[in-house]
C-alpha cells in the first residue's frame, strides 16, 4: 500500500516534477536575489565608517531595513508578502508567486553575505588602489568585486542551500517541490516512504550544490597556488 | 620637487602623528625617512599623496597644492607619485601582467600599449619570466618587484616606499634596494623610502630626515647626520648607546666617531704605536652597515697634558673626526 503510492508518484512524474521544481524554485529566486543583494552588499560594506566611500546614514538606513526583513521568520515572511507577490505577477499561488516571496526573503540574506565577502578584501590592496588614483566608483569594479570573487563563490553556495530551505517551507503555501511532495503525500497520508524519499533526494541535491559550487570557488581562487 | 609646509595632523580621537613638518625633497633624489615605530612616518608619507588628508599645513608637489584640488584633479595627480607597500598590496586575482597593467587601465591606456609598457617594465625589474604567474606563486622579494613595477607603470615621476623591505630578508632586502637605485638613476624617479632601518637610509639616501614624536628632529645629508647626529633621537639611531657613554665619569674623555670611511684603518692601534702613549678604551660601540661600520669609540685621555695633546694632534693630522667630553 505504501510502495503503491510511491510508485504511482514515480510513474506519473510528480516526484521528477518535484526534484526538477525544487532546483529552479532555487536558482531562479537565488538568481534574482543576487541581481539586487549583490548592489546591496556591496553599498552595505562601501557606505560602512571604515568603507571606501562612508555615507553613515544612507549606511544606517539599508542596515535598519535588511535587519527588519532578516529578523522575521521565513515561514512568517512567506505569507505576509503574498499580497506583494499578487501585485508582481497577478497571482499569491504556484510557483510564480513563491518565486516572488523567495526573491524577497533571500535579498536581505544575500546582501549581508556579499558584504560580509566584500569586507573581507585586504585594506592594503584597496589603499594601494588608491595610492593609484583609483576612484572609489572603478574600486569597486576593479579591485573589491574581482578581489572577494572566491568568497562571494562561497557565500552563494551557503545562500543556496538556504533558499532550497525556504523552497520547501513555501510548499506549505502552494509552492511545488519535494517540500509539497513530503507534505502532502507523505506527512497527510502518513507515508514515511516518500518523506524519507524526499529528504534524500533534498540532502543530494544540496550535496550536488554544495561540491560543485566549492570546486569552482576553489579552481577560480588564484590565492590558492597550483 | 615635493614641499611640505607646516604640515600637521591630528586624528579625530585625538592622537596627534605630525607636528609642524617642514622637508622640501627635490627631484631626482632619494630621501629617506626614518623614525621609531609611532614617530609618524606612516602617516607623514600618506600625506604625501593625500592618502591622509592633513589637519592643517601644505603638500605641494611640482607646484601644485593638493589641497585645493578637486577630487578628480587629485586621482589624476597620484596617477604620478608610485606607491609600494611593507606588505606588496598586490591584487590577489590578478597576475603579474595584469597587475602592473592595472594603474594603466586607471589612465585609460589602450589595452595593447598597457600590456607592452608592462612588458618593459618587467624585464627593468627582471621578471619577465613570471609574467603569467600569480602572487600567491611569488616570493616576498619577486612581489615587491612586480609592485615597484606597478608603481612605474604610468611613468611616474616619484616613488613612495612606505616600510618596503621590511618584510625581506637581508640578501633581498639589497637586492630590492638595488633596483630601486637603478630606478632613480636610469629613470630619474624622485623616491621617498620609510623606514625605520638605518642600514636602508645608508645603502640608498642621499638626504634624511629624523622624525621624533611626530616632529622633524633633524634633516641633513645621511653622511653628515650619521657622522655628527645632533638630537637625541639621530643619536640612538646611529649610537644606541650614546645616553650610557656620556654618563661614564672621570677624567678628560674624546669621543671618536666613525662615520662609515675610516673604519676599516686599525686607527687606535696605530694612535697607539704612533704616540706610543697606552690609552684606555671606556667604550666601544660599532656596528657594522654593509661592509662600513659606524658608530664611536670613547677614548680615556691621559692626565698629562702634554701626552693629551700629542692624541689630539695626531687625531687632527689623520683627519679622524672626534669630540671632547
Amino acid at each position: 500500500m505504501n510502495n503503491d503510492l510511491l510508485s504511482q508518484l514515480i510513474d506519473k512524474g510528480i516526484l521528477q516534477l518535484g526534484v526538477w521544481e525544487t532546483i529552479y524554485l532555487t536558482f531562479i529566486p537565488a538568481f534574482f536575489a543576487y541581481l539586487f543583494g549583490i548592489p546591496l552588499g556591496i553599498l552595505l560594506s562601501v557606505t560602512d565608517k571604515g568603507g571606501i566611500h562612508p555615507i553613515p546614514w544612507l549606511n544606517k538606513i539599508i542596515g535598519l531595513i535588511v535587519n527588519i526583513f532578516r529578523s522575521i521568520p521565513f515561514v512568517i515572511l512567506m505569507i505576509a508578502v503574498l499580497p506583494v507577490a499578487k501585485f508582481v505577477v497577478g497571482t499569491a499561488l504556484g510557483n510564480k508567486a513563491m518565486i516572488v516571496t523567495l526573491i524577497i526573503a533571500a535579498v536581505p540574506y544575500v546582501a549581508r553575505m556579499v558584504e560580509s565577502s566584500i569586507k573581507e578584501v585586504d585594506s592594503g590592496v584597496i589603499e594601494a588602489a588608491q595610492a593609484m588614483g583609483t576612484s572609489s566608483f572603478k574600486i569597486v569594479f576593479k579591485v573589491l568585486i574581482p578581489e572577494a570573487k572566491p568568497s562571494l563563490l562561497v557565500g552563494a553556495v551557503i545562500s543556496l542551500v538556504t533558499i532550497l530551505g525556504y523552497s520547501a517551507m513555501a510548499g506549505t503555501i502552494g509552492g511545488g517541490g519535494l517540500g509539497m511532495i513530503a507534505i502532502n503525500f507523505g506527512y497527510q497520508r502518513f507515508n514515511d516512504n516518500v518523506i524519507w524519499i524526499c529528504v534524500l533526494l533534498t540532502v543530494i541535491i544540496v550535496q550536488i550544490i554544495q561540491e560543485v559550487g566549492m570546486l569552482i570557488a576553489r579552481k577560480t581562487d588564484k590565492r590558492i597556488s597550483k | 620637487m615635493i614641499e611640505l609646509k607646516e604640515l600637521s595632523k591630528t586624528y579625530p580621537n585625538g592622537v596627534t602623528a605630525l607636528k609642524d613638518i617642514n622637508i622640501t625633497i627635490n627631484n631626482g633624489e632619494i630621501f629617506g625617512i626614518i623614525g621609531l615605530s609611532g614617530a609618524g612616518k606612516s602617516t607623514l608619507i600618506r600625506c604625501i599623496n593625500f592618502l591622509e588628508k592633513p589637519t592643517s599645513g601644505k603638500v605641494i608637489i611640482d607646484g601644485q597644492n593638493l589641497g585645493e584640488l578637486s577630487k578628480k584633479e587629485l586621482l589624476k595627480t597620484r596617477q604620478n607619485i608610485g606607491m609600494i607597500f611593507q606588505g606588496f598590496n598586490l591584487l590577489s586575482q590578478r597576475n603579474v601582467i595584469k597587475n602592473i597593467c592595472y594603474p594603466l587601465e586607471i589612465a585609460g591606456v589602450k589595452k595593447a600599449d598597457a600590456k607592452k609598457r608592462a612588458e618593459e617594465l618587467l624585464e627593468l625589474v627582471g621578471l619577465t619570466d613570471k609574467a603569467k604567474a600569480y602572487p600567491s606563486q611569488l616570493s616576498g622579494g619577486q612581489k615587491q618587484r612586480v609592485a615597484i613595477a606597478r608603481a612605474l607603470a604610468a611613468k611616474t615621476s616619484y616613488l613612495l616606499c612606505d616600510e618596503a623591505t621590511s618584510a625581506l630578508d637581508p640578501d633581498t632586502t639589497s637586492s630590492i634596494l638595488e633596483l630601486m637605485r637603478k630606478i632613480n638613476k636610469t629613470l630619474g624617479v624622485t623616491i621617498v623610502v620609510i623606514t625605520h632601518e638605518m642600514k636602508v637610509i645608508d645603502k640608498i639616501c642621499d638626504r634624511v630626515a629624523v622624525l621624533d614624536q611626530s616632529t622633524v628632529a633633524e634633516i641633513g645629508n645621511v653622511r653628515d647626520v650619521f657622522a655628527a647626529p645632533k638630537s637625541a633621537i639621530a643619536k640612538k639611531l646611529v649610537l644606541p648607546e650614546a645616553k650610557a657613554v656620556d654618563e661614564i665619569t672621570g677624567g678628560k674623555k674624546i669621543r671618536i666617531v666613525f662615520n662609515g670611511e675610516n673604519s676599516f684603518k686599525p686607527v687606535i692601534a696605530n694612535l697607539v704605536l704612533e704616540c706610543g702613549i697606552p690609552v684606555n678604551i671606556l667604550h666601544a660601540d660599532t656596528k657594522d652597515i654593509d661592509g662600513k661600520a659606524y658608530g664611536q669609540i670613547l677614548l680615556g685621555l691621559p692626565d698629562d697634558e702634554k701626552s693629551a695633546e700629542r692624541i689630539r694632534a695626531y687625531l687632527n693630522a689623520n683627519e679622524i673626526s672626534f669630540t671632547e667630553i
